[in-house]
């Protein structure tokens, strides 16, 4: 049996958005800046995804932005955001368990002489309020939290958060990346209080390299790619219909038969959270089950390194990811399990389960069987 | 300039006495095997004592150059220019233009060089140098003659044609790969092994390798890696067979016998036994490791011994006075430094202990051993009936 876990890494495309990306790319391949025939139908495509996204969000379409993903997303919205506001302060307030995608253009606007401030979390991974508060001086421009975290699926209180900002900072923008949470929590930025919120494509069952960033007409970003002034010179360069085309889909699909969806999602999350606990060894991270995103599961496995659980899962047909499987490049221990006060001991062996609708309880339980039949030989053979 | 020839020189083969031309055949055989991955075509002729590589064909300069540069047995290669024999008025011109284009103003110190592969050329080479000399006197002002030591020595030879060079760009020395039978290479996927691999390589000794897998221990990319390196390597050493083989069910059942400060030393002695095995299976002569005294506790003198012990064939380990700093010079300029230092566990160091022994007594070890009695031999036969052979071009 195969089981694919992992899809807070990646997902697979929906058929339907690989098929309507196929034809874009052989029949339909215009340019949307073309003034014939073949531009306007090109064009048409872009005006629907738009249309699609703008409707899941309660939103405009012209607020819609495209990008090539979720890190293009969350860059353009932070340096963007802060340079464009820079005379009304220096500020800028960001939490302690963000992607490197938002942290690392914070860290780079920190040597660019913005006044950065981390924000702590609790042993759940949720922003603590309080630091928030006291944070929020006059000077702070910009303000940016995860919804869903990524690695533990922590979510934070953003309706909550943007109050907060909005009343004690108003000029301030609150950036959301909702790269995890979109297609899994029903979001209107309006209402809630969010100027800027980040969106990949390919977490939600759409193409890889596109994604988009909703930008309120109020405020105010300045463009980080120049160019053709494509899409009102916010973003050069030539719309990528095809992927934008299939991010539309991919984004109305998500939200079609959504409560079905979630509530699937959150039996596989309790069948797997349950079988866990019953093991030896083993803590599962993050918020109680129901509280916590519907996809995602982090757990430690005392004893097994993280590395060799995922290989011996591998080998069973079973797909997860050792912490966040961004990071296979670096050795240090991350920063987010390191924010929620987990031992690196503790850290070394947390691994992450990501579901998707399509996932079914057998996989679960064989997920579940396997662990049990591999965790006792795994356990023995440890580094001393 | 476009130049139509290299001249390749050959450095120790030189020295060789009636099997020489075993050397120049195996040189010709590895330049073709190098050049056949440029684009463009060549032709690789032996003429009176030289070799040449004729381009038949558009071809990439930098691209050839640099494929030549990595065939053992070139100590220098000489760009050089083919001109018809229309008299000596138009070859003094030719020359100049040469001169011309190659330094510019030319402000040189230089000497003419003639030689004649054809004696009914109307001068002898003697008045061709000073003949020479003297346009190219005339036509540069700041250029002039040292005989005794010219920065540019500009070498004429008459055949058929005229063939012109003065420069010669470094090769890699050596030996030609397959002048000096086959060994086998334990590579790792550090930075030492591959080294040790080029160094061999590089005296005409053609390599085979094997490299201890251990799922799930060690990940799809640390073989990968491994992969990419005998790659690098082979493209000084012409193609290796790799021997990919599955050490986890050895490494647990060390692991569970014998006591644990003296598993590195223990699984050392099964992959030489291993590594050994492929080796005579291959027709090797010998064992390569990146070994180097007292890097870590089992490059210990004592370790080695203790490592060496199990071996019949030599094992040979180029490195082994070598510092780190200056195995990762070479590392740097064969490019496997970039490709080494990638961070995927191998299997030396899942299991390691914090105090590994580092001067292991043999009959100590051999007694832990016979811990293993039971079921090695089934074990080391499992890993060698499963080992998977990998072709690198």
């Amino acid at each position: 049996m195969e089981a694919y876990l992992d899809n807070s890494a990646t997902t697979r495309c929906y058929k339907e958005v690989a098929d309507l990306v196929y034809q874009v790319m052989l029949e339909d391949y215009g340019n949307p800046s073309s003034m014939h025939q073949k531009g306007v139908e090109a064009e048409n495509y872009v005006k629907d995804a738009k249309e699609h996204i703008a409707k899941t969000l309660k939103v405009n379409e012209k607020e819609i932005l495209f990008t090539s993903g979720g890190t293009e997303s969350n860059n353009l919205a932070l340096i963007g955001g802060a340079m464009a506001n820079r005379r009304a302060g220096n500020r800028i307030i960001t939490t302690a368990v963000e992607h490197p995608a938002v942290s690392a253009p914070m860290q780079f606007l920190k040597e660019q002489g913005f006044d950065l401030v981390i924000l702590p979390v609790d042993g759940q991974g949720v922003v603590k309020m309080e630091a928030l508060k006291e944070a929020l001086t006059p000077e702070t421009i910009l303000v940016s939290t995860m919804y869903v975290n990524n690695e533990i699926g922590a979510v934070e209180p953003v309706e909550e958060i943007a109050k907060l900002v909005h009343e004690n900072c108003p000029k301030a923008l609150y950036h959301v990346d909702a790269i995890q949470a979109f297609g899994k929590y029903r979001i209107f930025p309006k209402k809630a209080g969010i100027d800027l919120l980040s969106v990949s494509g390919h977490k939600i069952h759409g193409p890889k390299g596109v994604g988009f960033l909703y930008i309120n007409e109020k405020a105010r970003i300045i463009p980080q790619i120049l160019g053709g002034g494509q899409q009102n010179g916010m973003r050069s360069g030539t719309d990528n219909v095809p992927g934008i085309a299939g991010l539309g889909l991919a984004a109305k699909m998500s939200y079609e038969q959504f409560e079905e969806k979630i509530s699937h999602m959150y039996e596989l999350k309790k069948q797997l959270v349950e079988g866990l606990k019953k093991m030896d060894g083993v803590i599962v991270n993050g918020m109680p089950v129901m509280e916590g995103a519907p996809h995602i599961v982090s757990a430690s496995f005392l004893g097994v390194r993280s590395e060799v659980l995922l290989h011996t899962l591998e080998d069973r047909g079973i797909y997860v990811s050792a912490g966040s499987a961004c990071s296979t490049h670096k050795r240090a221990g991350s920063p987010t399990l390191t924010a929620l006060g987990m031992k690196k001991s503790q850290m070394e062996t947390t691994v992450r389960f990501s579901f998707e609708e399509e996932n079914t309880k057998e996989q679960i339980d064989y997920c579940l069987q396997v662990l049990q039949e591999v965790l006792p030989m795994l356990k023995k053979f440890t580094r001393h | 300039m476009t130049f139509h020839s290299f001249l390749i020189k050959y450095a120790e083969i030189g020295l060789k006495g009636k099997n020489r031309y075993l050397f120049e055949d195996a040189l010709v055989r590895q330049m073709e095997f190098a050049l056949a991955k440029v684009e463009g075509q060549f032709k690789v002729r032996k003429e009176q004592g030289r070799i040449y590589v004729d381009c038949l064909s558009e071809y990439d300069y930098d691209e050839t150059v640099e494929a030549l540069q990595r065939v053992f047995g070139i100590a220098g290669i000489c760009p050089v220019v083919v001109l018809e024999d229309e008299g000596f008025e138009k070859l003094g011109q030719d020359i100049v233009k040469y001169l011309r284009d190659l330094y510019g103003e030319f402000d040189k110190s230089f000497k003419v060089h003639a030689r004649r592969g054809r004696k009914n050329y109307p001068m002898t080479s003697m008045e061709l140098n000073a003949e020479l000399g003297g346009v190219i006197l005339n036509a540069f002002a700041a250029c002039h003659v040292d005989v005794h030591e010219p920065q540019v020595l500009l070498c004429v030879e008459i055949r058929e044609k005229i063939y012109v060079y003065s420069e010669t760009i470094p090769g890699p020395g050596g030996m030609p790969v397959g002048t000096n039978g086959k060994a086998m290479l334990l590579l790792s996927g550090g930075i030492d092994s591959p080294v040790a691999g080029y160094m061999i390589s590089k005296r005409g000794v053609q390599i085979d390798a094997v490299y201890f897998h251990a799922p799930p221990y060690t990940s799809e990319r640390a073989k990968q890696k491994v992969v990419d390196l005998a790659k690098l390597v082979a493209k000084y050493s012409g193609p290796i067979r790799l021997h990919v083989v599955n050490f986890t069910d050895i490494q647990l059942y060390i692991y569970e016998k014998c006591p644990h400060d003296e598993l590195t030393i223990i699984m050392r002695r099964y992959m030489m036994k291993i590594a050994e095995h492929f080796a005579k299976e291959n027709n090797c002569l010998g064992l390569i490791t990146g070994e180097s005294i007292g890097q870590v506790a089992s490059q210990t003198m004592h370790s080695l011994a203790a490592t060496n012990e199990v071996c019949t064939l030599p094992v040979y380990r180029p490195v082994i006075g070598f510092d780190k700093q200056d195995i990762v010079d070479i590392a740097l300029k064969i490019n496997t430094y970039e490709t080494s230092i990638l961070p995927f566990e191998d299997c030396c160091t899942i299991f390691v202990a914090k105090h590994p022994v580092t001067k292991p007594n043999i009959k100590v070890i051999k007694r832990s051993e016979t811990h293993l009695e039971e079921k090695i031999d089934q074990l080391m036969e499992e890993a060698i009936s499963t080992t998977e052979i990998i072709n690198i071009e």
